[in-house]
């Protein structure tokens, strides 16, 4: 399948053997680069040039413009200055990485990873590095070492599983950022990621699906649902003055398992009488801003959303299922484009469609059988940027315990993978933080071990049969790259397509009904034909003998 | 008054001017550089006195390291605690007045050294072993633990073995808080004078130096903030103004 070895999963304790360090492994230029009319709408430098075997170059005073950058960042965000500082090299992160783990490059190790920019902020920055490089081992600002950090910041998923482990909680995500922020201002954008973002400018999605495309796909939703349960469940787009604005990834519209999580939300909404709305300005809940380190091009997408809820003139905000979306939105969505005081506050804004689904499952409101999703037992990845970055409800630990509880209330067989990679300990999917491009494939699929080792063992010990996300990455990711492993693309589900299965919407039709409804729908259909047939023979001949009487 | 004592004294006045200015220039920055977004590692408190809880918990007992790696935990609060218990004792030859708590650690104290030189030669030993952490080691992360081996090492000969003449030590000490010069005389005690330079070393190299660690814990975001971007809008200076000109982008904005 692949020109690279496979990682081994043995399925034994769930838990990925910490390898011995290969050097130079994943060495490599790294993904495609952004092409100056990518950089423009971004606002980043694009006076770079290809020659004939398509290499780019950098920008001409590259080396200057990177300087001041790094400069710029450490007054503007304590955490790059603070990390590059305090890092006593202990080591307690270095296994605690999935690229780590699956790769075994040792610059993929945390520290290592920060190390990359670390030895060039104290070459140029710091005392000891000025007058004493070689001993705390500070280098020069070279080309070489741009290409390796457009390669190792381009195989890190931003998880923050190591600042979980680091005694200062050190947070690599926050160094990898900075140092894509560098590369965007010297030419070196990631083509995957401004690519993307330019399409939400100018269409409002990262697929660049426009509105009247929309429309119809939302429009299909209705009819499949319509014909799987005999209920009218609408799924309204830009409808001005309803209460609840949804801001979904828009992986949702389409992408398998995706779509089926978006039905469950319209679902749920319809049964529990919720008037929402999406929006084709904002349909997109995906901030890749967030990604390449972006604060200005991540506010700027931010700001759709309140533009969005502005203009629908809506009451509350509720996300769907993403990772990194409900990161920004949970903790920066008030910082980049609040406050929100023309909402209603009595509501968390935003909201995460759990925070919704979960109470209602709880007080009963919901009419479940769970025995719908009894040809399944399963577990549930706790997404990266959700568990570490986030939380649902009022309480600590609601982003691992709401979505587990839903998964709960509505399916009988359920299983925790092992617990060194679940809460937040968990290990991301492998494709996060911009990486879940085709040109990284290898990264994706060694990066995903950790995952794959654990959901094994939980396979052959508990007979786990599928795994339930509540990410639009996790969920492309996995579908793409557990077939690597051994699995099935159909063993990844959404949380909200185990609700959809298992909820009975009011008036909603028995199979048999159902069966009944389209034989009869099929009879009509028959018989119409049949009439229709019927009176074109008449017609004809009617008119064969008017032409009969002519001659 | 003799020469040692001239070379030492301005040593460690130096030392001293160096280690304090140091600290709060450094600690200057952290504290007024913004952490423009909310980025604390979650499940974070949700309020101030957790995180105040959260805080004490990583400085007293290294929850973190705890959970990430236990053998390395058991070095680490060997060193640390011991060097506590050290520097505690080390206060008599600072004051006059012996504080309580000094006086009841004092027995403990008596094994602090060899506790902190087992720990400190136990992290150094797995700088060399373990292949992870010999890749992203420095000389000078090998050196500082040297440095603190030789501190430890040569205040141990001078308890245990070779003794030097404390009631001198303290009074050259206390004499240098005034610059009255009579006091300033040191013995010519090689072990002595070792421990003094490596102590000078270090209080030099502090806030140039990853000991920056030890202030520095107390400004990390990810440890520091509390859960509650959702109710309480967080927000950097620089960003803000973005919001007031009403502009996407920093380089548009008017100064
Ligand atoms: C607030 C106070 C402090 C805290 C919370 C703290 C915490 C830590 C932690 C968690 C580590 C990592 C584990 C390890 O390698 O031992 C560490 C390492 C270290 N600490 Fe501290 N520390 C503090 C103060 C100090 C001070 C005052 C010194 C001064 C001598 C110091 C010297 C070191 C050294 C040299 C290391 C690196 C050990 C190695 O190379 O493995 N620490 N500290
Ligand atoms: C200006 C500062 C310092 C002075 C004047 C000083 C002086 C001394 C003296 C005179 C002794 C011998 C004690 C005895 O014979 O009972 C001693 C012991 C010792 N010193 Fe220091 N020292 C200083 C700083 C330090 C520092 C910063 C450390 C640790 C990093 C340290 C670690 C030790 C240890 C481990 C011992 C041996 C056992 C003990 O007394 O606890 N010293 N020191
Ligand atoms: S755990 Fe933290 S302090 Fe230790 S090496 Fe990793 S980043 Fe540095
Ligand atoms: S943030 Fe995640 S991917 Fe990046 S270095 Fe840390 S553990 Fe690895």
């Amino acid at each position: 399948m692949a020109d690279y070895e496979i990682p081994e999963i043995t399925g034994e304790d769930g838990i990925t053997d910490v390898p011995k360090l290969v050097p130079d492994t994943m060495k490599g230029s790294g993904p495609w680069i952004s092409a100056p009319k990518f950089q423009e709408p971004m606002h980043f430098a694009s006076e770079i040039e290809q020659d004939e075997d398509g290499n780019w170059t950098l920008i001409p005073n590259w080396k200057e413009v990177a300087l001041e950058k790094m400069d710029d960042l450490r007054t503007r965000y304590r955490s790059f200055q603070l990390y590059l500082d305090i890092c006593v090299k202990c080591g307690a992160c270095t296994d605690k990485c999935h690229y780590y783990l699956g790769t075994t490059d040792p610059k993929n190790m945390p520290v290592a990873r920060q190390d990359l920019l670390r030895k060039v902020y104290r070459r140029y920055f710091t005392f000891a590095g000025k007058y004493f490089p070689k001993l705390v081992g500070a280098t020069d600002l070279t080309e070489e070492v741009i290409d390796d950090w457009y390669n190792y910041y381009h195989q890190c998923s931003q998880c923050r599983r190591c600042s979980v482990f680091c005694p200062y909680g050190i947070d690599t995500a926050e160094i990898s950022m900075a140092a894509r922020e560098i590369l965007n201002h010297i030419g070196r954008g990631q083509k995957y990621c401004t690519q993307i973002m330019e399409k939400v400018y100018k269409i409002g999605n990262n697929l660049g699906l426009p509105e009247p495309a929309l429309a119809d796909t939302l429009e299909g939703l209705e009819e499949d649902v319509f014909d799987e349960t005999g209920v009218d469940v609408k799924f309204p787009l830009d409808k001005v003055g309803s209460d609840i604005l949804l801001i979904t990834p828009s992986a949702d519209f389409f992408a398998e398992p995706h779509v089926d999580g978006l039905m469950g939300y319209g679902k749920v909404f319809h049964e529990l009488g919720l008037d929402y709305t999406l929006s084709s300005y904002a349909s997109e809940g995906a901030n890749f801003g967030m990604f390449i380190g972006s604060y200005e091009n991540m506010r700027k997408i931010s700001m759709r959303i309140r533009k969005a809820a502005i203009d629908l003139k809506v009451k509350r905000i509720v996300f769907g299922e993403c990772g990194h979306a409900w990161r920004v939105a949970y903790s920066f969505l008030n910082t980049l484009a609040g406050p929100f005081d023309f909402l209603d506050p009595n509501y968390p804004v935003p909201q995460h469609v759990l925070e919704i689904t979960w109470p209602a499952l709880r007080d009963g409101k919901l009419n479940i059988d769970k025995s719908r999703n009894d040809d399944m037992t399963l577990t549930f990845h706790d997404s990266c940027n959700i568990a570490r970055g986030t939380n649902m409800g009022d309480k600590p630990g609601g982003q691992f315990d709401i979505p587990r509880n839903v998964i709960k209330a509505v399916c009988n067989n359920y299983v925790d993978m092992a617990a060194d990679t679940t809460h937040d300990a968990t290990f991301c999917c492998g494709g996060g933080g911009g990486i879940l491009t085709d040109d990284l494939m290898e990264v994706r699929v060694k990066g995903a071990q950790p995952r794959m080792e654990a959901l094994k063992n939980v396979t052959d010990q508990h007979g786990v049969t599928h795994m339930a996300a509540i990410c639009a990455i996790c969920k492309s990711q996995f579908t793409k790259v557990i077939p690597y492993y051994g699995f099935t693309m159909d063993q990844i589900v959404s949380v909200h397509q185990l609700v959809s299965s298992a909820l009975v919407l009011t008036g909603q039709l028995t199979e048999e009904e159902i069966e009944a409804r389209d034989a009869a729908e099929e009879a009509e259909r028959i018989a119409a034909m049949e009439a229709r047939k019927k009176a074109a023979e008449e017609k004809k001949a009617a008119e064969e003998a008017a032409k009969g009487k002519e001659d | 008054m003799n020469a040692l004592g001239i070379i030492f004294g301005l040593l460690f006045w130096v030392a001293t001017i160096v280690i304090i200015v140091g600290i709060i220039y450094k600690v200057r920055i952290y504290w007024k550089t913004p952490a423009p977004l909310k980025i604390p590692t979650m499940p974070a408190p949700r309020t101030t006195g957790g995180v105040v809880f959260r805080m004490f918990r990583e400085v007293a007992f290294f929850q973190s390291l705890f959970r990430s790696d236990k053998l390395l935990w058991v070095f680490a609060i060997m060193f640390h605690y011991a060097l506590a218990l050290v520097l505690l004792r080390h206060t008599r030859y600072f004051t006059d007045t012996i504080n309580s708590v000094v006086l009841f650690l004092q027995p403990f104290g008596m094994y602090g050294s060899f506790i902190m030189v087992a720990g400190l030669a136990a992290l150094l030993a797995r700088r060399f072993i373990i292949d992870r952490v010999r890749y992203i080691s420095a000389p000078s992360d090998f050196l500082m633990l040297v440095l603190l081996l030789a501190i430890g090492l040569s205040g141990i000969m001078m308890k245990f073995v070779s003794h030097t003449d404390i009631t001198l030590v303290k009074s050259f000490f206390m004499s240098l808080r005034t610059f009255n010069f009579d006091g300033w005389y040191l013995p010519g005690d090689p072990i002595l004078l070792l421990h003094l330079s490596a102590v000078a070393l270090l209080m030099l190299i502090f806030p140039i130096s990853k000991l920056m660690h030890a202030p520095g814990i107390f400004f990390s975001p990810t440890r520091n903030q509390v859960d509650n971007s959702r109710e309480k809008r967080h927000i950097a200076p620089w960003a803000a103004e973005l919001d007031e000109q009403g502009v996407d982008y920093l380089h548009e904005l008017k100064k």
